[in-house]
C-alpha cells in the first residue's frame, strides 16, 4: 500500500516537473517571437519616418535628387519585400542610402540648423538605434532559448514536443555590418 | 543575463531575511529590557507591525513618495525626444516588458535613478544638469545602467531594504530617547516594576541598548555592502546593454567633476538608488569605504575603460579583477561565454561640445516640463512664454514684430 503511495506521488511530481519545463519553453518561445515582431515595428517606424525626411531636408539640398532618389526607391522596395531574405536586403540597402544621406548632410549647414530637421534626424537616430538594438535583444532571447533546449533536463521536454532550436539575427549584406551607425553631427 | 537575475533575486530575498530577523530580536530584547520576558513578545509585537505597515506602504506607493519626495516631473516624448527615445532603446535591448516611466527632476547637479516594484511598473527619473551635460552616448550609458537596476530587481529590493533599515533605525531610536528621558526622571522605575528579578532586568537593560546602538549600524553596513556590489553590476549590465562601456565610462567622469551643489533632495537611505552618491564628500576617508553607498568613481570608470575585449560580463568580470586586483562581483553563475563586440563611438560624441549653451539648456529643459511655449522670432530671437501667458500675440522685445502664439 506504502509502494502504491510513493509512486504515485513520485509520479506526480514527476508531471509537475514536466508541466514547469513545458511552460518555461513556452514563455521562452513566445519572448522570442516577440523579440522577431519588435524589429519589424521599428523597421516599420523608419519607413514611416522616410518621407517626412525627404520633405524637410528637399528645400535645403536642392543639387541631391539622386540621393532622395535612392532613399525613395529603397524604401519601397523594402515595403514590398515578400520573402524574409528579400526584405533583410532591401532594409539593408535602405539603411546604407540613410546613412550615405546624412554624410551628404555635413555639407548644408543652414539644414543642419533647422529645427524641424533636427527633430527628424533624432527620431532617425532613435530608429536607427532601436533597430539594431532590438535585433540584438532578438539574438539573446535566441541564445537564451536554444541553451533551454540543449541542457539537460530541459532537453528531453523540448525533444518531446518538438522545440526547435532557432537561428541568430546575422546581417548578410557586408556593408550593413557598419550601418546602424547613422551618425550626425 | 537571466542567471545573474536569478541569483540576484535569491541574495535579495536572504538579506532582507537577516535584515528581518535583525528587527525581530531589537523588537523582543527591547521589549524584554523594558518590561521582561512577557513584554519581550509585546516588542516582537510591535516591531512586526511597524515593519508591516511601512512594506505594505512601500510596496504600493513607495516609488510614487520617493519620486514626489524628489520633485519629480512626469514628461512626454515632446518635451524631451532625445531622452525618450535613449529610453526605449534600453527598454527594447534589455525587452522590458514595458516602457518605464520618464521623469525629469529640476536639479543642476548631474544624476539619475530608478525605482518601481517591478520591471512592468519602473520609472526613470534624471535631474536637468544631466541632461544638459551629457551627449547621446553618455546619456544612453547613464540610462543603460537604470535599465540595469531595474532589470536586476534592484529597484525592489532597495525599497523593501531601506524600508527594513528605516524601521531598525526608527525602533532603536525611539527606545534610546525613551531610556535617555526616562533615565534622568527616575531610574529606579523599571528595576521596582520586576518581580523580584531587579538584577537580571537589569542586565537585560544594558544588553538591550547595546543591541539598539548596533542594530542600526549592522544594518546599514549590510545594506550599502550589498548595494556597492549591484552599482558594479549595473555598471556591466550597462556595457553588454549598450556594448560601448565608453559612453557610462565618460559620463561617469563628466559627473564626477561637475562643480554644481549636490542633488537638494536625497538622504542616507535613498542614496544607493542614484547613479553616483549624490553627496559630495570633502575629504577621501578610508572608513568611509564600508560605509559609502557608492563604489570610488574612479575605480568604476577605470574598470569600463579597461574592457577592450568585449562587452560581456565576463569582459567586466575580468576587468574588474584586473583594476582592483580583487576577487570578481559578478555572480558565477552570470559568467556564461557569449561573444560579444564593442561597438564604435556615435559620430556624435566625438563632436567638441560648448559647455556655456549646454548649460543654458537646464533652464530650457525645466521650462519645457512646465509646458513653455517657445518661439523663434524672425529676428533670430527665441522667446520662452510662460503658461499662464493669455493673450494670443506677443510683441518681440528686439524688433517689435507681432507674433502669434500657437494654441493648444
Amino acid at each position: 500500500m506504502i509502494a502504491i503511495y510513493i509512486i504515485a506521488g513520485v509520479l506526480v511530481l514527476l508531471v509537475i516537473f514536466v508541466i514547469g519545463i513545458y511552460n518555461a519553453l513556452i514563455r521562452l518561445r513566445n519572448q522570442v517571437k516577440n523579440a522577431w515582431s519588435q524589429i519589424d515595428v521599428q523597421l516599420k517606424r523608419r519607413h514611416d519616418l522616410i518621407p517626412n525626411l525627404v520633405e524637410t531636408a528637399k528645400g535645403y539640398m536642392k543639387h541631391e535628387r539622386g540621393t532622395f532618389e535612392a532613399i525613395t526607391e529603397a524604401r519601397s522596395k523594402a515595403m514590398g519585400a515578400n520573402t524574409v531574405s528579400e526584405a533583410s536586403k532591401a532594409e539593408g540597402a535602405l539603411g546604407e542610402a540613410l546613412s550615405k544621406f546624412m554624410l551628404v548632410v555635413e555639407n548644408y549647414p543652414e539644414l543642419k540648423a533647422n529645427q524641424n530637421f533636427l527633430a527628424v534626424q533624432e527620431e532617425l537616430t532613435g530608429t536607427e538605434n532601436k533597430i539594431s538594438f532590438s535585433r540584438q535583444s532578438y539574438n539573446d532571447q535566441v541564445l537564451f532559448f536554444n541553451n533551454k533546449i540543449q541542457m539537460f533536463p530541459s532537453n528531453i521536454i523540448a525533444n518531446m514536443f518538438n522545440f526547435t532550436k532557432r537561428d541568430f539575427f546575422e546581417i548578410e549584406v557586408e556593408a550593413e555590418r557598419e550601418v546602424p551607425k547613422v551618425s550626425f553631427s | 543575463m537571466w542567471e545573474l537575475i536569478r541569483v540576484n533575486k535569491r541574495n535579495s530575498i536572504l538579506l532582507l531575511l537577516a535584515m528581518a530577523v535583525c528587527l525581530l530580536l531589537l523588537g523582543f530584547i527591547i521589549g524584554m529590557g523594558v518590561f521582561g520576558l512577557e513584554g519581550g513578545f509585546f516588542g516582537l509585537i510591535i516591531a512586526t507591525v511597524i515593519w508591516l505597515i511601512l512594506t505594505a506602504v512601500s510596496f504600493s506607493k513607495g516609488d510614487q513618495i520617493f519620486l514626489l519626495a524628489s520633485k519629480a516631473k512626469p514628461v512626454t516624448h515632446k518635451v524631451h525626444p532625445q531622452l525618450f527615445n535613449v529610453v526605449e532603446e534600453m527598454k527594447i535591448a534589455a525587452a522590458l516588458p514595458a516602457m518605464p516611466k520618464i521623469y525629469i527632476i529640476n536639479d543642476p547637479a548631474p544624476n539619475a535613478f530608478a525605482t518601481g516594484r517591478s520591471p512592468k511598473t519602473a520609472s526613470v527619473a534624471v535631474t536637468a544638469g544631466l541632461l544638459a551635460r551629457l551627449n547621446r552616448d553618455e546619456l544612453q550609458g547613464v540610462i543603460a545602467h537604470e535599465i540595469s537596476h531595474i532589470l536586476h530587481r534592484d529597484i525592489l529590493f532597495v525599497t523593501l531594504a531601506g524600508i527594513m533599515l528605516g524601521s531598525i533605525v526608527l525602533l532603536s531610536q525611539v527606545f534610546l530617547r525613551g531610556m535617555f528621558y526616562s533615565s534622568m526622571g527616575s531610574s529606579r522605575r523599571y528595576s521596582s516594576g520586576g518581580k523580584g528579578g531587579g538584577q537580571a532586568q537589569i542586565v537585560m537593560l544594558v544588553i538591550a541598548i547595546v543591541v539598539a546602538i548596533l542594530a542600526p549600524i549592522m544594518a546599514y553596513l549590510l545594506y550599502f555592502a550589498l548595494s556597492r556590489k549591484r552599482e558594479y553590476l549595473a555598471d556591466a549590465g550597462a556595457a553588454r546593454l549598450t556594448r560601448y562601456p565608453e559612453g557610462l565610462a565618460s559620463a561617469l567622469g563628466k559627473i564626477a567633476n561637475d562643480k554644481s551643489p549636490q542633488l537638494a533632495s536625497a538622504n542616507k537611505v535613498t542614496a544607493p538608488m542614484y547613479i553616483v552618491n549624490p553627496f559630495k564628500k570633502k575629504k577621501q576617508m578610508k572608513l568611509s569605504d564600508l560605509t559609502s553607498t557608492h563604489p570610488p568613481i574612479s575605480e568604476r570608470i577605470r574598470i569600463l575603460r579597461n574592457m577592450t575585449h568585449g562587452a560581456s560580463f565576463k569582459d567586466y568580470s575580468n576587468s574588474f579583477s584586473a583594476v582592483t586586483k580583487t576577487k570578481t562581483v559578478v555572480p558565477p553563475a552570470a559568467l556564461t561565454k557569449e561573444d560579444i563586440a564593442l561597438r564604435e563611438a556615435s559620430t556624435e560624441a566625438k563632436k567638441k561640445e560648448r559647455h556655456e549653451t549646454q548649460m543654458r539648456q537646464v533652464g530650457d529643459i525645466m521650462r519645457r516640463v512646465n509646458q513653455f511655449v517657445f518661439l523663434t522670432c524672425l529676428c533670430g530671437l527665441k522667446l520662452k512664454i510662460p503658461p499662464n501667458y493669455k493673450p494670443d500675440k506677443v510683441k518681440c522685445p528686439r524688433c517689435k514684430r507681432n507674433l502669434d502664439l500657437p494654441r493648444k
